[in-house]
């Protein structure tokens, strides 16, 4: 047996984002809240967000999941901080695109995102690296394109 | 333990899965399939499909001949009465909502209780859920103890002369635990209530007997004891039956029709609306066939064998926790585990990549989930064709988890 293609998967970002995940908590100074659950497997989220003048001026996360969706939760809340709404929900289209395994506008600077892109290869595990993402384009109040 | 040569009855395991031969543990979600009942299924469309109870001509007689041959081994596999008693239904789900539908509507009104437990798999929860609702009746849950199983005078406390219906599994399909349904079936029947019982994870393992259980309802699904998927049997007490309505009208269930007014066929053909699951029913019986030349008792025993073996090997694995019964004897071949802190989606990918299939998640159980107090286990179940040696490719696997996650 080999680990090699767990690497695929697995990569050291998101395991580093797991075992020590960014913006954990609950955000006090909320003015919104969203909770999903992802029923086929009993992942769940509570993302606590603070809008203002279309900025998503700070983001924390709370939840129970498998590495990807906690490593996902956690890359999400970094890279819309301090982003405005539009920038945020376009994120969200990237990524939901980046599962679909489609090709990604390579312009847009994805940081540690990138390194979920392996996870389409794993159709079992999309909806796990999907759901903060839907959760947040929920709490900003913009429905998916999809 | 059973013979290995049953494995090469079984095509499917005859390959590679990310490299690594195939180790199928999770027949509790399906069961793999024997090439006889492919060759059934094969057969039936090659040689003799034709609609069953109308034909005139010669394939219609043998499609009809085979259909009705099919529930004369459900019959005996079960040990029921008569064939009027076997009703072909999609599977366990539907058993579950018809009893609800037309006995539930039927005899269940204000204030009166439906007692079921919180092991339930969802099927067994929601459709008396529904019923309660309609109705104003109260659901009643029996709690379990900490090992997974019932106590009998938990039920005692909880069926009453205001219970119309008791709902149990015979076995639980995260916990193995094996439930005794023929003590539960008199407490229910000493307060006039009917048993119903989800046989879904009982059929494959274990030999059924309804007149010994006394049960008055028992539902279960072909594709878990190594038939195909989209048949399913309700076994009901041919008094009860006959005083029920059908859930479904149209074709095949009727007798005569007029414009305002019709009647319905006899036993079992009432339930039986539309052209039914030949091909299913059929590849059910040489399911059964097939399971008959092993012996349920040997199966029952090869499982308990090789849960015991799991539990042993996998307990030595640090941080590991086992669910349900500590008695391997007193479960099916069902063994629900968590790693320590790897997430059993994690756990699952692992093995996965190792060539071993598991299931993760909630196993259709939110509420036992709760009473476990977990959001999500992994799920090792074992089958006719599974081997000491799966057990230890599993463990291996497990390893090969826990240090890439630790």
């Amino acid at each position: 047996m080999s680990t090699n293609n767990l690497d695929q998967l697995y990569r050291s970002v998101i395991m580093d984002h797991y075992k020590n995940p960014r913006n954990k908590g609950v955000l006090e100074e909320n003015n919104v809240t969203i909770d999903m659950n992802n029923p086929t497997c009993g992942d769940v989220i509570h993302l606590t967000l603070k809008v203002e003048d279309g900025i998503v001026r700070d983001a924390k996360f709370e939840g129970e999941g498998c590495s990807i969706s906690m490593a996902s939760a956690s890359m999400m809340t970094q890279i819309i901080k301090n982003k405005d709404i539009e920038t945020a929900t376009k994120y969200a289209h990237i990524f939901s695109d980046m599962m679909l395994g489609k090709e990604v506008d390579d312009s847009v600077d994805l940081g540690d995102i990138e390194a979920l892109s392996g996870v389409a290869k794993f159709p079992a595990r999309i909806k796990c690296a999907t759901l903060a993402w839907k959760a947040m384009e929920k709490g900003v109040g913009e429905d998916s394109k999809e | 333990m059973l013979s290995k040569e049953i494995r090469k009855h079984f095509p499917i395991l005859d390959q590679e899965i990310n490299g690594h031969p195939l180790v199928y543990l999770d027949s509790a979600a399906t069961s793999q399939k024997p090439q006889q009942v492919i060759d059934a299924l094969n057969d039936y469309y090659k040689f003799d499909n034709a609609n069953v109870h109308r034909g005139v001509h010669t394939l219609g007689n043998r499609a009809t001949d085979h259909y009705e041959g099919a529930r004369e081994k459900v019959r005996k596999f079960i040990n029921a009465k008569s064939t009027q008693e076997i009703i072909f239904m999609r599977g366990t789900t539907t058993a579950l909502n018809t009893v609800a539908q037309s006995y539930g509507r039927a005899n269940v009104g204000e204030g009166d209780e439906i007692v079921i437990t919180h092991m339930e798999h969802h099927s067994n929860i929601i459709p008396w859920q529904q019923l309660a609702k309609e109705k104003g009746a109260v659901l009643k849950y029996v709690d379990l103890e900490d090992d997974g199983t019932i106590l009998l005078d938990k039920v005692r406390e909880a069926v009453t002369d205001r219970t119309k219906i008791v709902s149990i599994m015979y076995v639980s399909n995260v916990l193995g635990t094996m439930n005794p349904i023929k003590e539960i079936t008199e407490i229910a029947h000493a307060h006039g209530a009917v048993m119903v019982v989800d046989g879904a994870q009982a059929a494959p393992h274990l030999k059924l007997d309804v007149q010994d259980l006394d049960c008055d309802f028992l539902a279960f699904s072909g594709h878990k004891m190594c038939g195909p998927t989209g048949i399913g049997v309700l076994y009901g007490k041919k008094e009860l039956l006959n005083n029920m309505e059908p859930v479904e009208f149209g074709g095949e269930m009727i007798d005569f029709v007029g414009l305002y007014e019709s009647t319905w066929k006899e036993l079992p053909w009432k339930f039986e609306g539309g052209t039914p699951i030949i091909a299913g029913a059929i590849g059910l019986g040489a399911a059964i066939d097939f399971l008959e030349e092993i012996g349920l008792d040997q199966i029952e025993r090869h499982e308990h064998q090789l849960a015991a073996i799991a539990m042993e090997k996998m307990s030595a694995i640090e941080g590991l926790t086992i669910y349900g019964p500590k008695d391997p004897g007193a479960r099916a071949g069902i063994v629900t585990f968590n790693l320590g802190n790897v997430h059993p989606h994690d756990v699952a990918t692992v093995l996965d990549m190792n060539g071993i299939a598991v299931r993760a998640g909630h196993h259709c159980a939110q509420p036992l989930m709760k009473r476990l107090e977990c959001s999500a286990t992994a799920r090792a179940s074992f089958y006719v064709y599974n081997t000491e040696e799966d057990v230890d490719r599993l463990v291996e696997g497990l390893r090969i988890a826990k240090e890439y996650f630790e």
